[in-house]
C-alpha cells in the first residue's frame, strides 16, 4: 500500500494547484454574465450639482458609449486616465464616468486635476450600482451599444496595448 | 531461515527509524505552524475586522498611499500610509527603504501596532526580481480597487 | 531571418525528440538493435537543433535585433555585452530554451559517455530523456515562443531589470538550471530501470556521478544566488526562506540524499526502491520549483494573469511526468527486493540516517512552502510561514544529521564497531564541548544556541580530520603517514572536503548570525561611526556615471585603531532603462569578517542615511559552499567514479557484478584500515 503513497501525495498537490489556478482568483477569466443583456437599471446623482441624475436611459443614445467605473483613491485609475482622454478626444467616444465608493468632492478634484473625459458623470457612493453591474474592482469599463445592451467588459485599467488591441476593435465592431 | 529473519529485522530497523523521524517532524511542523513562526498576512481593512491587538506581530500588505510619504528630522525614520483602498493604516519605519519602494506601489511590511494605532514596521520587504511580486498586496475581495501590478502585466510591452 | 531559423530548428528538434522517445522502446520490444541505437542519434540531433536555436537567440540579443519581441522586451543597445548575453536566459522564454538546451546536452553526454551501458538500457534512458525534451519543446512552441516577431520593430529595447544586471546573477540561473536539468539524468535512469524491472549495484554506479554533477551545480547556483542577495539587496541578509529560494533548496536536499543512498545500492544492493524513488522525487522537485515560479501560484495568480495557459501547461506536464513515473514506481517497486544485508551499526546505517533526515527536511520545507497556499485554497485567509519555522526545522533536523555525519565515515561497511569509532572521535567530542563551553563562558551565559552550533561545527571539522588521521594511521604509525596520505583516493578527499564544507558553512551561519554588529545612522561628511571596533569615516558623496546608469557614490574610510584599513564606496544607482534604483553595497572582506556599507538617501543639510555592518565570518558560508563544490568535483574526477566509466578494475575481474553485491576497492573500506 505504501508504494502508492507518493503518487497519492502528488495527485493531491496537483488537484490543489489546479483548483488555485482555475478558481476566481483570476478575474481576467470571468466573463460578466451581463454581456449581451441590457444594462441594469439605476438612477444616481451626477457629480456636478446642476445636472439631472444619471439613469440607464442615458445609455440608450443610439450610438455606442463607454461606462467607466473610477475612484480618486484608485491608483490604476490614474494610469488609465490618458487612455480615457484619448478615447474622448481623438476617437470621439461618449464616455460616462461613475465614481465608485468615492467622496464626491474628491472625485471632482480628481477630474479637475487630470482632466474630465466624461460627457456625463454619476456618483455610486454606496457601491450599489457596482454590485448590480458585477464590478469586481475599479477601474472597470463597459461598452454599451446604442440600445443599452452591454457588449464588452474591460477588466482593470486601459493601459499599454489594451486600448488598441482590445477596446477599439470591440468599439469598431459596433459602429 | 536466519538470513530471512535478519532481513526482516533490518527492514524493521530502517522503517521504524524512518517512521520515528517522520512522526517527530510532523509533530514539529504542527507545533511550529501553531506558534509564532506563522504571521498573519493582513491588509489595512482587515486590521479592524480581526481586532488585532497592540503588540501582535503580523505582516501588513497593500499599496503605499500616494502623497503619504514623509521623513522625520532624524533622517532615518519614515512615515507613510498603506492602503487597500478601503482603509488606510499609518506606518512608521526606521531604516533604509528597499530600492523598489514607491508611492502607489505594492509593499509588504512586518511589525506590530503601537498603542496609538501606528504600525511600527521592523522590516519593509523588497521585491526580489521582476517577476516576483509580494503576495498579499493584492486586493482580496470585491469592491476594492485594482492593483498597479495588474497594470504592469497588461503593459509589459510598453516597459515599466 | 535568423529568428525563423531558430524557430525551425525547434520544430525539427521536436520531431527528433518524438523519434528518440518512441523508437528505442519499439526496438527493445522487437529486439531490434538498430532501432534501440536510434536513441543515440536522436539525442545528438536534438542537441544540435537546440544549440542552433539557442545560438540564434543569443545572436539576436548580441546584435540587438529588436524585431524579436523577446529581445525588445529584455534588452537594450546600451547594455554591456555580458548582460546582453545573460539576457538570453534572464527571461521566461529564453530560460525555457536554456532548459531544453541543457536537457539535450545531458542526453548527448549520456550517450557519449555511456557507450559501455547495455544498448537496450541506454536506449530506454535516452527515450525517457527525449520524452522530457519533447514536453519542454511543446511548452515553448505552443505557449512561449522566444522567436516571435514584433512588427514594426522598435528602435530601442526595454532593457533588463537592473537588479539582474550583475555578474552574480548573470551566472546564478544557468548554474541552477544545469543542476535542475542534471537531475533529469538520474530521473531517466530511474524510469528506465523501472521499465526494465531491475536495479543493480552497477546501476547505482552509473547514476551517482550524474547525481553528483547535478548536486555540484545546484550547490553553486544556490550559493551564487545567496551571495547576490547579500551584496546586491543591500541589507546584509543572504537567505530569506522565500518560496523561490525554497524551490531550489528542496531539489538540493533530495539530490544530496540521492547521492548518498546510491552508495548503499552500490555497496550493499539494498535501499533500491528508495533510491529509485529519490531519483524521481529529486527531479520532480526541480519541476515543482519551475512550476511554482512560473505559474504564479505561489506569488499570486494576479501577477501572471496575462497568460494562464502557461501555468496550466506546466501543471499538466508536471502531473504527467511525476504521476506517470510514480505510477510506474508503484507497479514495479515490489520487484526491487534488496539482496545485501548490513548490520545495525554500519556505514550503511549511517547513510540511512543521513537519508531520513535529509528527506524529512526536504518534506518539511515543502510543507512550509506550500502551507500558505493550502490555507488560502481552503479559504482560511492569508498567512505566511516565516523564517523562524524553517530555522527551527533546520536546527532540529540538521543537528542529529551532523552528529551522524561525524561518526558515519568512521564506521566500517556492513558491520561496524561503534566502540572503535567512538574511541576515534572522542577528541572531536572534546573539541566540540570546549568550543561550546568557551563561547557560553565568554558571553557569560548568553548565546546558548550559538554555542551549540559552534560545538556542532567544531565536532564535524574535528571528526573529518580524525577520520583522515585514522585512515593514514597517523597516530599508530606516524612514519608511514605520508604513504597513507598518497593512498587516499580523490573520492575520499572529495567526501572529506564536502563534509568539512558543511561544517564551515555552519560556522559562518552561527557566528555571523550571533555577532553581527549593525549601525544605522545619518552622517555628514567628516562624521565617524564606530562599528565593532572599526571606525567608519564618511568622506562625502560624488556623482558617477556608468554605461547605462548614473549613481551617487559614498566614500568611507575605515580605520582599525589609527591604521587605515580600506576605503569603501557603496553606490545608489539609478538605471535609465527601465528606470529603477538599485543599491550597491560596498564590502571589504577581512579574515575575521566583512565590512559592509550601504548608502541610503540624502537626509537634508548634506547628510546621508547610511547603514554599516561588521559581519564576522560570513564569508565562511560561501567558502563552505565552494568547498562542497570542490569536494564534488574531486569525487567526480576520481577515475573509479568517472561519468560513463562504470567498469572499474574490480568489475573487469568479476563480470558477474549483478549477482554478488560488490565491494569497492580495498581503500574504500577505509575505517577498517
Amino acid at each position: 500500500m505504501k508504494r502508492f503513497l507518493p503518487l497519492g501525495i502528488v495527485v493531491f498537490l496537483v488537484a490543489v494547484f489546479l483548483g488555485m489556478m482555475l478558481s476566481d482568483r483570476n478575474p481576467n477569466e470571468i466573463d460578466s454574465v451581463l454581456i449581451g443583456r441590457p444594462a441594469p437599471a439605476f438612477s444616481i446623482d451626477s457629480l456636478s450639482a446642476d445636472t439631472p441624475p444619471l439613469t440607464e436611459a442615458d445609455l440608450k443614445t443610439g450610438e455606442p458609449v463607454l461606462v467607466n467605473f473610477f475612484a480618486s483613491w484608485c491608483v490604476p485609475c490614474r494610469a488609465e486616465h490618458d487612455s480615457l482622454m484619448e478615447l474622448a478626444g481623438r476617437y470621439r467616444v461618449p464616455l460616462i464616468g461613475i465614481a465608485y465608493k468615492n467622496d464626491p468632492a474628491k472625485a471632482v478634484g480628481f477630474l479637475n486635476e487630470l482632466g474630465n473625459p466624461f460627457s456625463k458623470t454619476g456618483l455610486d457612493l454606496d457601491g450599489r450600482v457596482g454590485i448590480d453591474w458585477g464590478v469586481s474592482g475599479v477601474p472597470e469599463t463597459f461598452l454599451i451599444d446604442g440600445s443599452g445592451v452591454i457588449r464588452y467588459r474591460h477588466w482593470g485599467p486601459i493601459v499599454g496595448d489594451s486600448l488598441e488591441a482590445r477596446l477599439l476593435p470591440e468599439l469598431e465592431a459596433l459602429r | 531461515m536466519a538470513g530471512l529473519q535478519t532481513r526482516k529485522k533490518q527492514r524493521l530497523v530502517v522503517v521504524s527509524l524512518a517512521v520515528t523521524t517522520l512522526v517527530g517532524a510532523s509533530l514539529l511542523v504542527l507545533l511550529a505552524l501553531g506558534g509564532d513562526s506563522l504571521s498573519l498576512f493582513l491588509q489595512p481593512s482587515d486590521i479592524k475586522d480581526r481586532q488585532v491587538e497592540t503588540g501582535q506581530h503580523f505582516r501588513l500588505g497593500g499599496l503605499v498611499e500616494t502623497g503619504s510619504f514623509s521623513r522625520l528630522d532624524d533622517g532615518l525614520t519614515y512615515r507613510f500610509a498603506v492602503t487597500d483602498c478601503l482603509a488606510t493604516q499609518p506606518v512608521e519605519f526606521t531604516g533604509l527603504l528597499p530600492d523598489l519602494f514607491r508611492e502607489g506601489q505594492g509593499v509588504v511590511t512586518e511589525g506590530e501596532l503601537n498603542s496609538s494605532g501606528v504600525f511600527i514596521a521592523s522590516t519593509v520587504l523588497a521585491k526580489h526580481d521582476e517577476n516576483y511580486r509580494p503576495p498579499g498586496t493584492m486586493p482580496k475581495a470585491e469592491g476594492q480597487c485594482s492593483h498597479p501590478n495588474d497594470q504592469a502585466a497588461a503593459a509589459s510591452y510598453t516597459g515599466g | 531571418m535568423a529568428g525563423e531559423i531558430g524557430h525551425f530548428a525547434l520544430i525539427l528538434a521536436l520531431f527528433f525528440a518524438l523519434t528518440g522517445a518512441v523508437m528505442p522502446h519499439v526496438g527493445a520490444y522487437r529486439k531490434d538493435t538498430r532501432l534501440m541505437a536510434l536513441g543515440d542519434r536522436a539525442v545528438y540531433a536534438q542537441f544540435l537543433m537546440a544549440a542552433t536555436a539557442f545560438g540564434t537567440l543569443t545572436y539576436a540579443f548580441v546584435t540587438s535585433d529588436f524585431s524579436v519581441i523577446n529581445v525588445a522586451t529584455n534588452s537594450h543597445t546600451l547594455k554591456p555585452m555580458l548582460y546582453k548575453i545573460s539576457g538570453v536566459w534572464g527571461n521566461h522564454e529564453g530560460s525555457l530554451l536554456f532548459w531544453v538546451l541543457n536537457l539535450t546536452l545531458f542526453g548527448a553526454l549520456v550517450s557519449w559517455r555511456g557507450s559501455k551501458l547495455p544498448l537496450q538500457f541506454r536506449g530506454r534512458v535516452l527515450a525517457v530523456q527525449s520524452l522530457l525534451v519533447l514536453g519542454f519543446l511543446m511548452f515553448i512552441l505552443f505557449t512561449s515562443n522566444p522567436f516571435e516577431r514584433l512588427d514594426p520593430a522598435p528602435i530601442e529595447g526595454n532593457g533588463l531589470n537592473p537588479l539582474l544586471q550583475d555578474p552574480g546573477l548573470a551566472f546564478h540561473p544557468p548554474m541552477l538550471y544545469l543542476g535542475y536539468v542534471g537531475l533529469s539524468v538520474a530521473f531517466s535512469f530511474a524510469v528506465a530501470a523501472l521499465i526494465e524491472g531491475e536495479v543493480t549495484p552497477l546501476w547505482a554506479r552509473w547514476v551517482r556521478p550524474w547525481a553528483l554533477l547535478a548536486w555540484v551545480f545546484l550547490t553553486g547556483g544556490i550559493a551564487l544566488g545567496s551571495w547576490w542577495a547579500y551584496y546586491e539587496l543591500g541589507w546584509g541578509g543572504w537567505w530569506f526562506w522565500d518560496p523561490v529560494e525554497n524551490a531550489s533548496f528542496m531539489p538540493w536536499l533530495a539530490a544530496a540524499a540521492l547521492l548518498h543512498s546510491a552508495i548503499v545500492v552500490e555497496k550493499r544492493d539494498a535501499l533500491k526502491s528508495w533510491t529509485i524513488l529519490l531519483a524521481i522525487v529529486a527531479f520532480s522537485l526541480s519541476l515543482l520549483g519551475t512550476f511554482l515560479v512560473r505559474s504564479g501560484v505561489i506569488t499570486s495568480v494576479h501577477a501572471f494573469a496575462t497568460d494562464p495557459a502557461r501555468g496550466i501547461f506546466i501543471l499538466a506536464f508536471l502531473a504527467l511526468v511525476v504521476g506517470g513515473s510514480l505510477t510506474l514506481y508503484a507497479w514495479r517497486a515490489p520487484k526491487m527486493a534488496p539482496s545485501g544485508l548490513f548490520g545495525f551499526v554500519s556505514r550503511e546505517s549511517a547513510l540511512v540516517v543521513n537519508n531520513i533526515f535529509l528527506s524529512t527536511f526536504a518534506a518539511v520545507v515543502l510543507v512550509g512552502t506550500l502551507y500558505p497556499l493550502f490555507v488560502e485554497a481552503f479559504g482560511a485567509g492569508q498567512i505566511t510561514v516565516g523564517p523562524p519555522f524553517f530555522e527551527y526545522a533546520a536546527a532540529v533536523l540538521m543537528s542529529p544529521l551532523i552528529v551522524a555525519l561525524g561518526l558515519g565515515p568512521l564506521l566500517a561497511w556492513k558491520r561496524g564497531n561503534i566502540g572503535r569509532a567512538a574511541q576515534i572521535v572522542i577528541p572531536a567530542l572534546v573539541v566540540a564541548a570546549v568550543a561550546g563551553v568557551v563561547l557560553v563562558w565568554q558571553t557569560s551565559g548568553g548565546f546558548v544556541m550559538t554555542a551549540f552550533g559552534l560545538g556542532l561545527a567544531a565536532w564535524l571539522i574535528a571528526s573529518v580530520l580524525l577520520e583522515i588521521a585514522s585512515r593514514i594511521r597517523l597516530f599508530a604509525a606516524p612514519g608511514k603517514a605520508m604513504t597513507g596520505l598518497k593512498k587516499i583516493t580523490r573520492a575520499q578527499w572529495g567526501m572529506s572536503m564536502a563534509h568539512a564544507g558543511l561544517a564551515v558553512i555552519l560556522l559562518g551561519i552561527t557566528i555571523s548570525e550571533a555577532f553581527t554588529s549593525e549601525k544605522l545612522v545619518v552622517m555628514a561628511p567628516g562624521d565617524t561611526a564606530d562599528v565593532a571596533g572599526y571606525s567608519f569615516t564618511f568622506e562625502g558623496v560624488a556623482p558617477v556615471a556608468g554605461p547605462n546608469f548614473t549613481a551617487v557614490r559614498g566614500f568611507f574610510t575605515v580605520r582599525e585603531g589609527d591604521a587605515i584599513l580600506t576605503s569603501l564606496t557603496p553606490e545608489d544607482r539609478v538605471y535609465a532603462n527601465p528606470p529603477m534604483n538599485t543599491t550597491e553595497a560596498a564590502i571589504y572582506p577581512l579574515f575575521s569578517g566583512d565590512l559592509y556599507a550601504v548608502v541610503g538617501e540624502a537626509a537634508g543639510a548634506g547628510r546621508w542615511s547610511v547603514r554599516l555592518y561588521f559581519k564576522p565570518m560570513i564569508s565562511a558560508i560561501w567558502l563552505g559552499a565552494l568547498m562542497m563544490m570542490i569536494g564534488g568535483i574531486l569525487s567526480l574526477s576520481d577515475t573509479r567514479l568517472r561519468i560513463g566509466l562504470p567498469t572499474g578494475k574490480k568489475q573487469a575481474q568479476k563480470p558477474s557484478a549483478k549477482a554478488a553485491p560488490k565491494t569497492g576497492p580495498k581503500t574504500v573500506q577505509g575505517a577498517r584500515a
